[in-house]
């Protein structure tokens, strides 16, 4: 039995699964694809229903890991293949080359300060830009940057003169190397894979929200954006600052109008499964949107209101109270009408047809699960549903458990979930390792119960 | 204190959060010059890797002795800030958080100038606290591992059995005479269908077997004390008055005994007798007699159990046993109930009005019709029935506001298996938002909504009334605004979930709070949604809010983790920043014993002075305040500290 | 190939049939008119036990069947939405197929053999953009115009030609014409032909949202697919100019018409005198009109 674990996914889930087995005693390796930990989670304004700043709740667990004596922290980094059983499995990890040597680099800022390469920032969800070294957000744990390969100029420089094209030479920059106090830009940085044996492993992948582009029928229009674009100008640290302002001409829209199931629970355009945090984020959104924008109207479309958890049915309540208009029935169709959206949809509550003047359009897009997870899931030896889900050995009474013994789920990975939720489960996954740690053996059958 | 005061202050933007409202660079302008302060600077998030190195870096080359860090509330960096204070040779007692964003900032947005002036003010008295404080050291204590698990539901049992697999002694507490809670008296669970003795029977078996679960049935939790790592829990196992090494389970007894009361497991569908033998899978092997309703214990001098059982093993005397258990945490899941009928103008009562779990039992193969779905007012196969959702949830008026989140879909499942049952029957589901919102329920319900003669209605009910066979509902088709009328012969009422009632008492006992309907209250709903504020007490499962069996096993198992995590280490460190009692001073007149609410002070009766248990002391401060001598202290928040802060506040 | 005019394109539609047969012989396709052809059944009807209302369509099938062709091709998006429907009924029902045919005992039994398609469908998969767009002889380049569907050619989604909610046949044939094509959110929309007895106001009121849309989005013309929805809005426009002001009015031309003056048929033989709206004189100013005699003037 290898008393080690390693945790896939650097969210609030993993996040959660890593600090419990980690406090439990036990080494972990958490792995996250992206350059820094925090997931979605870091990138909302404020979280239902206590409207809680998520930079307040969440940069401590993030601090707490980059610190924790018994976690081991690769961000930029991909599970690559997977042998051996529960107790003992060997994978193999994917360090993706950073350009930096993050031994030497300080996290001053002035190479990202500095770069001229931009491009769309994946924090903001788009909506605004950064620059090709970069980290993600100021908060990013590790607060060391990584050269993004696809846009740093200087490398698009050297593939334009291995490759011996044609055409105009592009730009050798190279100017946050000329920049950095320690140099600590390494050009000859390579991908690596680091080999590590481990006991168990927890899957906390996450999700991906649908692309806009999946439903036709709303406008391609830069006013039509998703919840996650939404939440980054409803942040104060967002590139808005919290002010509220349409992308297309940064005017302060006057009619909000929010979007339910978009996508979702649409079998013929999107995903047959509810993705039960929209209800949700829409009614807080229109609440923070009516706190930024008194005089603003916002109306939310809907199917049925999907506010099971603690505290949220009296949250929407208060959504409503607050002035928000609800309207049962689905969008037909979202287009542009000179300065206006007109967003068109039917009220089934009084059977007629609905006309709505929006200055911008907030879609809650389905939750997909995350990029790569089926590919993961085959690398993993696990299952997952038609949609990418990972599958739990029994949805009823073993929800954390994937189908294979010594590998856990966590979050939004196993199906869309919220955030207490994904805590609950990452701290369930957890509580699976420890107890399988707790065993002097390892046995690829199950333990006396699970 | 005679030592020479090299105080940094240290102030943060929080990104926009501060700096938007307060003008940093003035705030460390102005501190720079203040008495005792060596260092001042600000960053733009000083919680950041570089933001502690800026402190670290400070402390070394300043030979700082204390640190102020202005910058969010103290719940969330305090502890960040003490560990690089500390890892630089500071006592980390010796570390201050002046509150400039949740106090200042957020409440000022938009005016600069006195959100500034403000922020110079609060960091000013906390360099003027800081310069009083001492340098502490948490104090340590023993940790017993072992665990109290309270209530064997299917949380209470997943909790236990995960605590138990992680390698530690628990000790399960269950009031009734069988383990496995309300999912036992489920028909079928969705989606798919799975008879829950099947389910979880080896669930079950493990817990009733397990050589580190201990388990106390028909057993409360009579009195708790201590302290987290080391609380002492009195329970009370009723007398059964069978003894239970004699009987051998034949049953003659139950043919004798006179008395029917109606089965709680039935939902009062049946009838059971006032002794009682559990069902072998659902229990350890434990007849009891039910003495509040048996004839002997109430005057009566029948014995007719007695003279039936071959092995003399009735004995109709005895007495509570008091167990006392030595444990480091506990775990609390009582459960819940179906909020009590009422509103009769609405539902009156009649027999064939039944709630979702009556149903369940109805449709169940081992329930009181053998699993044929018959009414119980003639034990008619019903060919119409009615379920009407949300009875009582979202409904502030008659009910409770909260939505009870597994309704939805239960409705959905018996429609479904009364369907089966039934195959000619018809059934109609008055629902008001269509709530199926976890993995697969969305596909679930909309199998059932295609199923034939299941109809979906979308409005409220606005009268239930008998009308000769039938029994009639009123209600409203909101989609077709037209009133619709249904006569049925059954219906189904999915009341809404509430917390048990003696839920509140127990809150009590454990010194943990609950909410206005009942429901315990976690730390904090969003990152500590299993913990409660008493540190050491977690909870699982439908006793914190309504949810259904995956939730409520997730909710287990990461009480479990907490559990295990906190197991992991050989003690447990208490926060020094507690109460002291200068005996010199104090009169023993008693005012601090009644204003603690841990219950650790008392009086030492021999010199008449106040005494803190510093184990259970939280560091409240209730005491300090209501000292009319100033004769108990809180260490770090001493009235002169008060009035050094006063000072610097209103000047 | 078997063509199917029903009623509209005899009488009210002429400009559609006769540009249709003109442009599609310049593409090589004789379209041949079905003998003995009869009213389509004008409207599917969705009753259960309302068999005798599909014996109309299902008799013209047969009259295809017997031509010993596979295929028919209408024109008119109601005639090929009850054609396609009935069709599908006698596809996939197979008590309701017996049930009809034995009600037509004096007809051959019709078994659900012949593919109903619109012209739409023969030019974008029989003939291809690519074939077509080597015919274009008079690229129709400056003209301005938004697509419009009607509810027809698209729903319900078993009959549909293209996406329901998104059909994009008639911009790509449009854009293969030469034809500057303009982003129009309502080109599925109800015209509200249906409810011109009942509530002539709601009518006035669809279309002045579609054609004030398609005026706001800088169309020239407004083209379409269904000789009613033709119908419609032209006919309300003065009612709409009436009722709001301020409404210059939008000429509405068939897509066959554009088909037809793009493979180099003559203008007299599109009829466009018979279009609402000054539709020459839009095509004139923007020089598409090739020197030959005018026949006839605009409305």
């Amino acid at each position: 039995m290898i008393k080690k674990a390693l945790v896939i996914g650097g969210g609030v889930a993993g996040i959660q699964a890593a600090l419990d087995i980690a406090d439990g005693g036990y080494q972990v390796i958490l792995v996250e694809r992206t350059p820094s930990i925090g997931g979605h989670m870091a990138q909302y304004a404020e979280v239902f229903p206590t409207l809680d700043c998520p930079q307040c709740i969440l940069t401590p667990k993030m601090v707490d890991v980059g610190q924790h004596p018994n976690i081991t922290l690769l961000t930029y980094a991909e599970l690559q293949r997977v042998s051996g059983e529960a107790g003992n499995f060997k994978v193999e990890i994917l360090q993706k080359a950073r350009k930096v040597d993050h031994t030497k680099c300080t996290g001053c800022g002035t190479c990202w300060q500095k770069c001229p390469a931009k491009v769309p920032s994946e924090y903001d969800a788009g909506i605004s830009e950064r620059t090709a070294i970069y980290i993600p957000f100021p908060q990013a744990v590790p607060a060391k940057p990584v050269i993004d390969t696809g846009h740093c100029r200087y490398i698009r420089y050297m593939e334009f003169i291995e490759g011996g094209e044609e055409g105009k030479k592009p730009p050798q920059c190279r100017i946050c190397e000329q920049l950095c106090p320690v140099g600590a830009i390494d050009w000859e940085q390579e991908d690596q894979i680091v080999t590590e044996q481990v006991g168990a492993i927890v899957v906390a992948t996450g999700f991906d929200l649908m692309p806009i582009e999946r439903l036709p029928e709303y406008a391609d229009d830069p006013d039509v954006i998703d919840g996650i674009q939404f939440e980054r100008m409803l942040s104060p640290g967002g590139p808005t600052t919290g002010v509220v302002q349409r992308p297309s001409d940064k005017q302060i829209p006057r009619e909000v109008v929010f979007v339910s199931c978009a996508g979702s629970r649409d079998p013929e355009h999107g995903v047959p499964h509810c993705s039960r945090v929209c209800c949700m984020y829409l009614a807080k959104q229109a609440m923070l949107y009516k706190h930024a924008v008194p005089d603003g109207q916002a109306h939310v479309f809907y199917i049925d209101t999907r506010t099971t958890g603690k505290g949220y049915e009296e949250f929407l309540q208060r959504t409503k109270d607050e002035g928000t208009v609800y309207l049962r029935g689905k969008v037909s169709r979202i287009f542009r009408d000179g300065d206006k959206l007109k967003v068109m949809g039917v009220d089934t509550l009084s059977g007629k047809q609905v006309e709505v003047s929006a200055d911008m359009v907030v879609l809650g897009m389905a939750m997909l699960s995350s990029e790569g997870s089926k590919e993961l899931a085959a690398r993993l030896g696990i299952a997952t549903n038609e949609q990418g889900f990972f599958t739990e050995s029994h949805i009823k009474i073993d929800p954390l458990e994937s189908t294979r013994p010594g590998i856990y789920l966590a979050g939004t990975a196993q199906g869309p979930k919220d955030i207490p939720d994904s805590v609950a489960q990452g701290s369930g996954a957890a509580s699976k390792v420890l107890g399988l740690f707790a065993q002097s053996e390892s046995t690829s059958e199950k333990m006396v119960v699970s | 204190m005679a030592r020479q005061v090299r105080i940094g202050v240290f102030v943060c933007h929080c990104g926009n959060n501060i700096a938007g409202t307060v003008d940093v660079k003035r705030v460390v302008e102005e501190l720079s010059h203040y008495p005792g302060v060596v260092h001042a600077e600000d960053y733009m998030y000083m919680c950041s890797d570089p933001g502690q190195e800026i402190m670290k870096k400070a402390i070394r080359e300043k030979s700082l002795t204390g640190v102020v860090n202005a910058n969010c509330s103290p719940t969330l960096h305090q502890r960040t800030f003490r560990r690089v204070a500390e890892a630089e040779g500071i006592n980390p007692y010796r570390v201050e958080i002046a509150n400039i964003r949740e106090q200042c900032s957020w409440p000022h947005m938009g005016d600069r100038e006195t959100a500034t002036r403000k922020a110079i003010a609060i960091i000013k008295a906390a360099v003027e606290k800081l310069r009083l404080n001492m340098e502490l050291t948490p104090s340590v204590t023993p940790l017993t591992k072992r665990a109290l698990v309270i209530g064997a539901g299917i949380a209470g049992i997943q909790a236990a059995l995960d605590i138990a697999n992680g390698g530690y002694e628990v000790v399960l507490v269950e009031k009734d005479i069988c383990i496995g809670g309300r999912v036992m008296q489920l028909a079928g669970t969705f989606p798919g269908m799975e008879r829950p003795d099947y389910l979880l029977a080896s669930r079950l078996a493990a817990v009733t077997s397990h050589p580190r679960i201990r388990l106390y049935m028909c057993s409360e939790i009579e009195e708790v004390s201590g302290y987290v790592g080391n609380f002492d829990v009195i329970i009370r196992q009723k007398v059964g008055y069978v003894d239970k090494d004699r009987c051998n389970g034949c049953g003659l007894c139950l043919e004798k005994c006179p008395v029917s009361v109606p089965s709680e497991y039935e939902c009062g569908l049946s009838q059971r007798k006032a002794i009682r033998i559990p069902f072998p899978d659902m229990a350890p092997f434990n007849p009891v007699i039910d003495a509040e309703h048996c004839l002997r214990f109430n005057g009566g001098q029948c014995q007719a159990c007695r003279e039936a059982c071959p092995e003399g093993a009735v004995e109709f005397s005895g007495e509570d046993t008091l167990i006392e258990e030595n444990v480091g945490i506990i775990v609390a899941a009582p459960g819940y109930d179906l909020l009590p009928a009422g509103e009769p103008e609405i539902y009156p009562e009649d027999p064939d009005i039944i709630d979702g779990l009556q149903f369940e039992r109805i449709l169940s193969a081992t329930g009181p019709t053998g699993g044929e779905v018959r009414r119980p007012s003639d034990s008619k196969v019903p060919r119409e029935v009615v379920f009407i959702s949300c009875v009582g949830s979202r409904d502030p008026e008659h009910g409770v506001p909260y939505c009870s989140r597994v309704c939805c879909m239960y409705v959905a499942k018996q429609a479904l298996l009364y369907r089966r049952a039934v195959p000619d029957g018809q059934a109609y589901i008055f629902y008001t938002d269509m709530r199926s919102d976890a993995k697969g329920f969305e596909e679930f319900v909309q199998g059932v909504m295609d199923e034939g003669n299941i109809l979906y209605l979308r409005g409220e009910v606005s009268r239930v009334f008998r009308d000769g066979d039938k029994i009639k509902v009123w209600g409203v088709d909101s989609l077709v605004e037209r009133d619709v009328e249904v006569s049925a012969d059954l219906v189904v009422l999915a009341r809404a979930m509430v917390p048990r009632p003696t839920t509140r008492e127990l809150a009590r006992r454990l010194n943990i709070a609950s909410d206005e309907h009942g429901f315990l209250t976690e730390a904090h709903i969003k990152l500590r949604p299993v913990e409660s504020l008493t540190s050491g007490i977690y909870l699982a499962g439908t006793a914190q809010w309504p949810r259904d069996v995956p939730d409520t096993i997730a909710s287990a198992e990461a009480a479990a983790c907490k559990v295990l995590s906190l197991f992991s280490r050989e003690e447990l460190l208490h926060e020094p920043t507690i109460a002291f009692v200068d005996e010199e001073v104090c009169s023993g007149c008693g005012q601090c014993v009644a204003s603690c609410a841990y219950r650790a002070i008392d009086i030492d009766e021999g010199r008449a002075v106040a005494r803190v248990n510093e184990a259970l002391c939280e560091g409240c401060g209730a005491c300090a305040a209501i000292c009319p001598s100033s004769a108990v202290q809180l260490r770090n928040s001493t009235p002169r500290q008060f009035f050094e802060i006063i000072d610097v506040a209103s000047g | 190939m078997s063509y199917y005019p029903g009623c509209t394109l005899k009488t009210k539609a002429l400009n559609f049939e006769a540009s249709a047969i003109a442009a599609m012989a310049a593409l090589g396709v004789n379209l041949v008119e079905l003998p003995r052809w009869n009213c389509c059944g004008t409207v599917y009807s969705m009753a259960e036990d309302d068999l005798a209302h599909h014996i109309a369509p299902v008799r013209n099938l047969v009259r295809v069947s017997e031509q010993g062709s596979g295929k028919v091709v209408t024109l008119c998006s109601f005639c090929y939405n009850t054609l396609k429907r009935a069709d599908l009924l006698m596809r996939n029902s197979p008590e309701k197929r017996d049930a009809i045919n034995a009600f037509m005992d004096e007809e051959i039994d019709y078994q659900g053999d012949v593919e109903v398609v619109h012209l739409l469908e023969v030019l974008r998969d029989d003939l291809g953009w690519e074939e077509i767009a080597r015919e274009v002889k008079v690229p129709l380049e400056g003209l301005k115009v938004v697509p419009y569907y009607g509810c027809t050619l698209t729903r319900p989604q078993e009959a549909a030609i293209d996406s329901v909610e998104n059909p994009t046949v008639l911009q790509e044939l449009l854009r293969v014409l030469g034809v500057t094509v303009l982003d129009f959110p309502l080109a599925t929309e109800c015209c509200g032909s249906f409810e011109i007895v009942s509530r002539p106001d709601s009518v006035t009121e669809r279309a002045y949202a579609i054609l004030g849309m398609a005026l706001r989005k800088g169309a020239e013309a407004i083209v379409v697919s269904c000789p009613l929805c033709a119908h419609n809005l032209g006919q309300q426009q003065p009612k709409i100019a009436e009722k709001y002001g301020n409404f210059p009015g939008i000429p509405i031309i068939y897509f066959t018409q554009l088909l037809a003056l793009a493979v180099g048929i003559s203008p007299e033989l599109c009829r466009f005198d018979l279009n609402f709206g000054e539709v020459e004189a839009l095509l004139e100013k923007k020089g598409l009109l090739p020197q030959c005699e005018r026949s006839g003037v605009g409305e």
